[in-house]
């Protein structure tokens, strides 16, 4: 599923050490990997190479056996719209469109958009996701933090992406909340058996996955 | 509504308080653009249509502008004055068709007054060989009758049958009135559009005979009103001297040949001018004046392009996020690029259907009042294909401004690839 080996990143006009260095760190199929690590400490860069938005210098980044670090910039921009789901803390949705607006605009994105395209329809998803019929046609500003957190959940579903990927999409949530969308997404990757990757610094989601690691631990220089 | 357009309608709706004002400064500058070079246009076709027909002007040795201000336009003074023997000897040439004498000295109330003849109504054309006709009354026929261009009519409030007494000297409040001999309107002309609709026209022989009585004349029979006017006997005197006059020839082929006997005529320094040509010359004067006009509205288009330019470039710090996210859902940088340029041209279509429409709806208006007080006929759509290029301008200089927020987002996009 993701697999890296010997990748080092430094951000642009940042020429001290690297700030990720990893040997080799695999994901498989269907796997829930949570990884923790203190804020500043590169999990969101990591999440970064993984959908392709930051390319490495150095190393490979293979995701679904397809080597990112050698498509041109286009082919990733594809790559990602079709096959990655993205949620995070805030900032997942365009507040002026709606929620049906806002999971349209993600599947324009999809290569095959029409009548070939795989993905679902934005009713079905916000229905699964709880979010009632009166709330669709509001600008998405206008909803809770805890139904936008939902919106993005159903969004980032949407495409049906092999690959699901969390930088702390419950970091803005309270206890309650976090715990339903946790509740909520959980079974919906298992029904179609995607991938996850969910980075947070609260080790007390940790419960919810089938595999944790310390961004120190994959990463050599931490 | 595809997914793109529908971002960049919204996107510009959630922002409608600053995107309304350069809306508005793009619709200005539109109304601002398309008003003036209709009125430019309009101008230069009135100006051109003032006199038409008319081959050749004569009147003393002065400047040819001068000649044609104050012979067409009524405008300025004559230098001198030309003898009737000249005006005989060069209208009896076998080349002219017709001739119009032109007595010009006094005034009414302002309005200029102009002594000629029948063959004034009979030959002078304007526009398009439109001739002069009639709204009311009928032509002069006695030496003391009188007929109004339409705006002296309209101003004054004059019909036919009303006495008006003629002042010397062409200034609004000339003291030597010549009140002994009013004249009387018989007949007011349909509004042309052109200084004739300014002008008072008597007969020659009428300024001869006033001008022969002299000073206010104790016990001086006034004019009896209406027809009786006819009765009049009519002064036989030929007049010493006229102003000017307009020729027309049999054949366009002789004007040349006659101006030029006219610009060497021994006993006398004439000159004869082609309208046409003089009209043409005076205008170019004027071409500065476009000029400034164009400048003027330019920097009225600089500034609204500059305005919608800054508009945008402060959008793109406030969407940072929203353009993120963009990126995040597949979006590639041209997109994010063809979205701020979509969105500067839905701007600026909406400024120019909001300035197009208020400048038609304006004209409009203005047409009316137009065509009822002055005979002037203003084409009330704003849309000629110079119009067409304006607008093409205006959308382009929006792009071009609109490409420096839009390459900033896209390059944005690029930096985080290595
Ligand atoms: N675009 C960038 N350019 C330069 N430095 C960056 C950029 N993004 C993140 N960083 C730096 O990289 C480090 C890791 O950031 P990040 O991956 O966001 O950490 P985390 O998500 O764990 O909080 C931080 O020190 C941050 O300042
Ligand atoms: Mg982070």
């Amino acid at each position: 599923m993701i697999e890296l080996k010997n990748v080092r990143f430094t951000h642009e006009n940042r020429s001290d050490k690297p700030l990720l260095n990893i040997e080799q760190w695999n994901v498989s199929a269907g796997e829930s990997v949570f990884v923790c690590g203190p804020s500043g400490s590169g999990k969101s860069t990591l999440l970064n190479l993984l959908s392709g938005l930051l390319t490495c210098s150095e190393g490979e980044v293979s995701v679904l056996g397809q080597r990112l670090d050698q498509m041109s910039s286009r082919q990733r921009d594809r790559f990602r719209a079709n096959n990655i789901g993205y949620v995070f803390q805030r900032f997942n949705l365009i507040p002026y469109l709606n929620a049906v607006e806002n999971i349209d605009l993600a599947k324009s994105f999809q290569s095959g958009s029409g009548h070939n395209s795989k993905s679902g329809s934005a009713r079905t998803l916000l229905t699964a996701l709880n979010i009632s019929e009166s709330e669709w046609s509001k600008p998405t500003a206008q909803m809770s933090v805890g139904q936008q957190q939902r919106v993005a959940i159903a969004r980032a579903l949407v495409n049906r992406p092999s690959l699901m990927i969390a930088d702390e999409p419950t970091s803005s949530l309270d206890e309650e909340n976090r715990d339903s969308f946790l509740d909520l997404l959980m079974p919906l990757l298992k029904a179609e058996s995607m991938s996850l990757v969910f980075v947070s610094h609260d080790m007390s989601l940790a419960h919810h996955f089938s595999r944790v690691e310390k961004l120190s631990d994959i990463s050599g220089t931490h | 509504m595809p997914m793109f357009l529908r971002l960049a309608v919204k996107s510009l709706l959630n922002r409608r308080g600053s995107v309304l004002m350069s809306l508005l400064a793009i619709s200005v500058a539109i109304f601002v653009l398309l008003g003036i070079e209709h009125i430019r246009q309009q101008a230069r076709t009135s100006f051109a249509s003032t006199v038409s027909g008319v081959d050749l002007i004569v009147g003393a040795k002065t400047g040819s502008t001068n000649l044609l201000l104050y012979s067409v336009f009524r405008i300025g003074a004559p230098t001198d004055n030309i003898s009737w023997q000249a005006y005989q000897a060069i209208s009896s040439n076998q080349s002219v068709a017709w001739s119009i004498p032109i007595s010009l000295g006094d005034s009414h109330k302002g309005y200029r007054v102009i002594g000629t003849t029948d063959s004034f109504f009979e030959h002078f054309s304007y526009g398009k060989q439109r001739s002069l006709s009639l709204a009311s009354g009928k032509l002069f026929e006695g030496t003391f009758d009188a007929v109004l261009g339409a705006e002296v009519a309209q101003s004054l409030g004059y019909e036919v049958g009303q006495e008006i007494v003629l002042a010397h000297g062409v200034a609004a409040t000339s003291f030597t009135l010549h009140e002994n001999r009013p004249f009387t309107v018989v007949g007011i002309l349909a509004p042309t559009g052109t200084p004739v609709d300014k002008s008072v026209h008597v007969p020659l022989d009428g300024i001869e005979a006033m001008h022969a009585t002299g000073g206010p004349a104790f016990g001086a029979s006034p004019v009896v009103p209406g027809g009786g006017a006819g009765g009049q006997a009519r002064a036989t005197s030929e007049p010493a001297s006229i102003t000017a006059f307009m020729l027309g020839l049999h054949s366009r082929l002789s004007t040349f040949k006659l101006q030029r006997e006219i610009n060497s005529y021994p006993s006398e320094p004439l000159l004869a001018i082609l309208p046409g040509v003089a009209l043409a010359e005076l205008w170019q004067m004027m071409g500065m004046f476009e000029n400034v006009l164009r400048l003027i509205s330019a920097l009225v288009l600089l500034a609204a392009v500059l305005g919608l330019g800054a508009v945008l470039l402060a959008s793109i710090r406030e969407r940072r996020h929203e353009i993120n996210l963009l990126r995040v859902l597949g979006a590639p940088p041209y997109y994010l690029f063809l979205l701020i340029e979509l969105e500067a041209l839905l701007v600026c279509l909406a400024g120019v259907v909001l300035g197009v429409s208020a400048l038609s709806f304006g004209l409009i208006l203005v047409e009316e009042a137009l065509f009822t007080r002055f005979g002037l006929y203003l084409d009330p759509s704003a849309f000629t294909p110079e119009s067409v290029k304006i607008v093409a301008l205006v959308a382009g200089a929006a792009l071009l401004i609109a490409a420096i927020p839009a390459f900033r987002v896209y390059s944005e996009a690029k930096l985080n690839e290595h």
